[in-house]
């Protein structure tokens, strides 16, 4: 700690190159804070996917629906707490742009299998009570300013109405879940199966495809192949998977975001690596001879090798966290795009641990040779 | 008294490419506490060899350096930096200020090799920099100080871990006449007064003027003492 | 003067040797900022090739009302003849309207790099498909016969797919089908595709709804005529679209992302490397002290050094770019990448590292170069002679 004033003096002995150092450490961290941050928000909804759930889709694609009727069959077989289905209804609100998650479900089912989704129970009565009623996310009822008691018109793309052949429906806000464990869910749009399936111009009878509680989760392989057995040579035949697996397939569809990020910042590493380090070593090289005036002073050279390293740590450290601070700050402005918050902590400590590396890695060679100095040599000035 | 530096049959060689050079031969010197020792000679004679080898900073190549009774030419490089942060203090020709610090926190920099607080480590500075007579110029950077007033604060840093010794290598060669005067004097009055041994390189006689005693020295080896 | 700013950076530029470490941040710094601007482009310019570029003006789409992609289209079979019997639609030599009733579902095939699940097109088409996409070629291989259970795959499905050789078979809604062709079409975005015949497709699937017609128009100008006729018929509740048109808003999403990553990620890295090259242009400016003192001394005006130092710098972020794009270039041209496309399935297209990419590539290194020269450039040229020449 009694070295820190001269430390920081011998940081700032050049005033701009180490501003700029600083400044380009920052830079880079802001990009490890904003890309690891959005690599981290799509392994997250693979981590946080419950272990106790089984989706069940068609085989052929996820977009093929399966008949109503599974519903029963599945829930008769041994290992299985309850079902709950739901369907891709494809919709916007007022304009394309405004895209929503909305899908047709059975309330009780739906509460039940999803327990991590919060309703207030009069709220869920409500749910079941009214035909029309629909029970949206948090998040997305603050987005559009929607409260309880509002009607809310959502065109689909997919589903067109009996009636009129129209592809406008409009549902009556009765309810508001939250999800503690999770906000970036609290952007869904949830309504009732059996007014949609009455209402629509086809495929009635059908399902998008069903999520499945089990009871114990170590069971959830034989669980699954048994439900696949059970369909199996019919005309809808089934592929059970764990909800892991299921978002797991579904990201990687999107593309290798993680090898693309990996590879931006292993480039940005390098650079950034090589930059401090150059500046580094010039630094060192300036200051020789008052390295060797330590030396006679009778600092140690392990001294003088820590010194010279822990120069190194505080500059990377520093600038790393006002890089991370200013990723934080601006993370929340991706939420659009990524259905996340905020930028997970554990961004921020990969990034500090990233710092503490690159600080040693730029750091230890010019102390190296810090501590190697020759004093009678550096003084005479060879 | 008993003597604070002695040098037994001590030679030094260095390997200048492919020859071996042997800058000192077989020397012996032997210096007693509270004394002022002037070492003259020309250029290449081994003066500042001979200094960096009492001063700790190189190891002879035979013979025995003992500095305040200790035997210093075997000790490990830790134990060598130990033994100059306790006994030793350095002034130099060209100051050698760390020029980021001010004058006070250049004079501190010794005393954060020891155990000392922060408030003693500040104090000490500043005890260090009024006896050499510039304690209202503490704040400032080696950039904001003339010569004389550097190698001022150059020697109370020497001075503020209170060392056994002070070593001074040309201290007076990059002053003006008047300047030097005024260096030479302070370092006199620290012998005096405070008792300090000192031992000094210069080439300017009148510099050696202030010693107790003149060194001599030639290709190497010591002439014959000679009391100024 | 001109002279004088040849010697100045004649000199300097002899001497940039013995500053070759500090000089490779600058090289280095941008050459990864723009091989990592450039790969991004490329990725947005190869959808974009691919998708934009799918189709031909006088061709058109038909969708149902309300439907953004074909995926959530439907169309009865009635609707179907309504639109390819409407006025404007060209005609074969047998005077046979040239279209196709097309039906699309997604079947999961297994990626040959992850062997993970993706969703792959599995497109019905009718009869006139060779005369309405005459860009298509089969290139190993035949042409599938209808009413046999047979499927022509798309050469990028079959690269990117497993299980999509020729004699494959596929299971798909309890039936098995045989791969019997290649095809190509141009690059574009029917090449990630199987196809097989309507009719035989539909009964498979036991559906009898279409999810889009394409027709060829009798030339491109007939499109608004023909798009009146569809949207003014009581019978139909439609959306036309210009195949291009159509293709471009499906690339919409995935480009603007793209591009937003290149603009962010490209800007900041940038930023960056200003900062690195300011660093070793400050450096480069003081090593030179002396020298630039000298020549201010003998008589040599502020400009020359200061061009010197833009030359430098300028150079310096050229050879870095240069360098950045041979990478891009080396690593990535030809890359095949595939995503989601709006369709909700697999768009699979090549990485085209463009002259146009290399040369924004380019520009904005030589931008970098000239904010980094900037102020070392005005220090050089405000350089106290006589303080510097005591320096040393």
């Amino acid at each position: 700690m009694k070295y820190l004033p001269l430390l920081w003096a011998s940081l700032w002995r050049k005033k701009l190159r180490t501003l700029f150092t600083a400044l380009s450490i920052i830079i880079a961290f802001l990009l490890f804070g904003m890309l690891q941050g959005v690599n981290n928000a799509f392994n997250r909804t693979i981590e946080l996917s419950n272990v106790n759930r089984l989706i069940v889709i068609s085989k052929i694609a996820l977009t093929e629906s399966l008949p109503f009727s599974y519903t029963q069959q599945i829930e008769s077989l041994p290992g299985v707490a309850r079902v709950c289905y739901q369907s891709w209804f494809g919709s916007y609100y007022q304009d394309p742009k405004n895209f929503v998650f909305a899908f047709p479900v059975d309330p009780e089912r739906m509460f039940e299998v999803y327990s991590e989704f919060k309703l207030p129970p009069e709220q869920l009565e409500a749910f079941k009570h009214t035909r029309s009623g629909a029970v949206v996310g948090a998040d997305l009822a603050r987005e559009y300013g929607w409260k309880i008691g509002d009607r809310v018109p959502l065109h689909s793309t997919i589903w067109t109405r009996k009636a009129d052949g129209q592809s406008d429906w409009s549902f009556d806000i009765v309810g508001i879940y939250t999800v503690p464990s999770d906000r970036s869910q609290e952007n869904q749009f949830f309504f009732q199966h059996e007014y949609f399936d009455e209402a629509r111009a086809f495929a009635r009878g059908t399902v998008g495809w069903f999520a499945v509680l089990i009871k114990d989760p170590n069971q959830a392989a034989a669980i699954g192949a048994a439900i696949d057995k059970l369909f199996a040579n019919s005309q809808n035949e089934t592929k059970a998977q764990t909800e892991k697996e299921f978002q797991m397939g579904f990201l990687k569809q999107i593309g290798d975001i993680q090898f693309i990020v990996t590879r931006i910042l292993i480039a940005v590493f390098v650079a950034l690596l090589f930059a401090t380090g150059s500046t580094m070593t010039q630094s060192v090289r300036e200051r020789i001879p008052e390295l060797a005036v330590l030396k006679t002073l009778g600092f140690s050279d392990t001294r003088v090798l820590l010194l010279v390293l822990a120069e190194a740590v505080l500059l990377c450290l520093l600038s790393a966290a006002a890089g991370l601070a200013l990723a934080t700050a601006l993370f929340p402005k991706l939420k659009n795009m990524l259905q996340v918050v905020e930028l997970p902590a554990e961004v921020v400590f990969a990034g500090l641990g990233m710092a503490l590396l690159l600080a040693l890695a730029i750091g230890l060679p010019p102390a190296w040779r810090a501590m190697r100095l020759n004093i009678v040599d550096a003084l005479a000035g060879r | 008294m008993s003597s604070i530096v002695s040098l037994k049959r001590v030679a030094k060689r260095y390997q200048r490419g492919k020859q071996t050079v042997e800058v000192l031969h077989s020397l012996d010197l032997e210096i007693e506490a509270g004394d002022f020792v002037a070492l003259m000679g020309p250029s290449g004679s081994g003066k500042t060899t001979l200094l960096n080898l009492i001063g700790g900073l190189d190891r002879p190549s035979e013979g025995e350096v003992s500095v305040g009774g200790q035997r210093i030419d075997r000790l490990s490089g830790s134990a060598l930096a130990r033994f100059r942060a306790r006994h030793i203090g350095f002034v130099f020709q060209f100051y050698n200020l760390m020029p980021m610090l001010s004058a006070q926190a250049n004079v501190e920099l010794p005393l954060l090799l020891t155990s000392l607080s922060a408030g003693k480590r500040h104090q000490h500075a500043l005890t260090a920099l009024q006896i050499v007579g510039l304690a209202e110029r503490a704040k400032h950077k080696p950039a904001e100080l003339s010569g004389g007033q550097a190698q001022r604060v150059a020697i109370a840093r020497a001075l503020v871990a209170d060392p056994t010794l002070l070593v001074c290598d040309e201290p007076t060669g990059d002053l003006d006449r008047k300047t030097a005067d005024e260096i030479l004097g302070l370092l006199q009055l620290l012998n005096r007064e405070h008792g300090k041994t000192i031992i000094m390189v210069t080439h300017d006689p009148k510099a050696a003027e202030y010693a107790k005693h003149i060194l001599h020295m030639d290709k190497g080896t010591l002439a014959p003492q000679a009391v100024a | 003067m001109l002279k004088q700013i040849i010697a100045v950076t004649g000199m300097n530029l002899r001497n940039l040797s013995q500053r070759l470490g500090v000089s490779l941040v600058i090289v280095i710094g941008i050459a990864v900022t723009v091989a990592v601007l450039v790969s991004v482009l490329a990725m947005s310019a190869g959808f974009n090739k691919t998708l934009a570029n799918t189709g031909r003006p006088d061709r058109a789409i038909v969708l149902r009302g309300g439907s953004e992609a074909e995926l959530s289209s439907t169309i009865s079979r009635e609707n179907t003849q309504t639109i390819i019997d409407a006025p404007g639609v060209r005609r074969d030599a047998d005077g046979k309207p040239i279209a196709s009733a097309e039906m699309v579902a997604i079947i999961n095939l297994p990626l040959k790099t992850s062997g993970a699940d993706a969703n792959v097109t599995f497109r019905g088409v009718g009869g006139k498909l060779q005369v309405l996409r005459p860009e298509l070629h089969i290139i190993e291989g035949r042409m599938f016969r209808p009413a046999l259970r047979e499927v022509i795959v798309g050469r990028a499905a079959q690269a990117q797919f497993k299980g999509l050789g020729l004699g494959s078979r596929i299971d798909m809604r309890g039936s098995q089908w045989t791969v019997v062709g290649v095809f190509e079409s141009g690059g574009d975005a029917h090449e990630s595709e199987l196809m097989a015949d309507i009719e035989t497709a539909l009964s498979a699937y036991r559906r009898n709804l279409f999810q889009s017609v394409t027709v060829m128009l009798e030339s491109a100008d007939t499109f608004k005529a023909y798009k009146d006729a569809l949207t003014t018929d009581p019978t139909l509740s439609v959306d036309v679209k210009r195949e291009p048109q159509y293709y471009a808003a499906q690339s919409k999403r995935l480009t603007e992302l793209l591009n937003f990553l290149a603009t962010w990620v490209g800007g900041i890295m940038a930023l960056g490397a200003v900062f690195g090259t300011l660093n070793t242009m400050y450096s480069a400016v003081s090593s030179r002290q002396m020298e630039i003192a000298t020549l201010r001394a003998i008589g040599f005006g502020a400009t020359p050094v200061i061009v010197s130092v833009f030359v430098e710098a300028l150079l310096l972020s050229l050879i870095g770019s240069l360098l950045g794009g041979l990478l891009a270039w080396l690593f990535f041209n030809g890359n095949v990448v595939n995503t989601l496309g709006s369709n909700f399935s697999q768009v699979v297209f090549r990485l085209t590292v463009t002259p146009a990419l290399l040369g924004s590539g380019v520009s904005l290194a030589l931008v970098v170069g000239l904010f980094g020269g900037l102020f070392p450039a005005i220090r050089a040229a405000r350089l106290p002679i006589v303080e510097a020449l005591r320096a040393q």
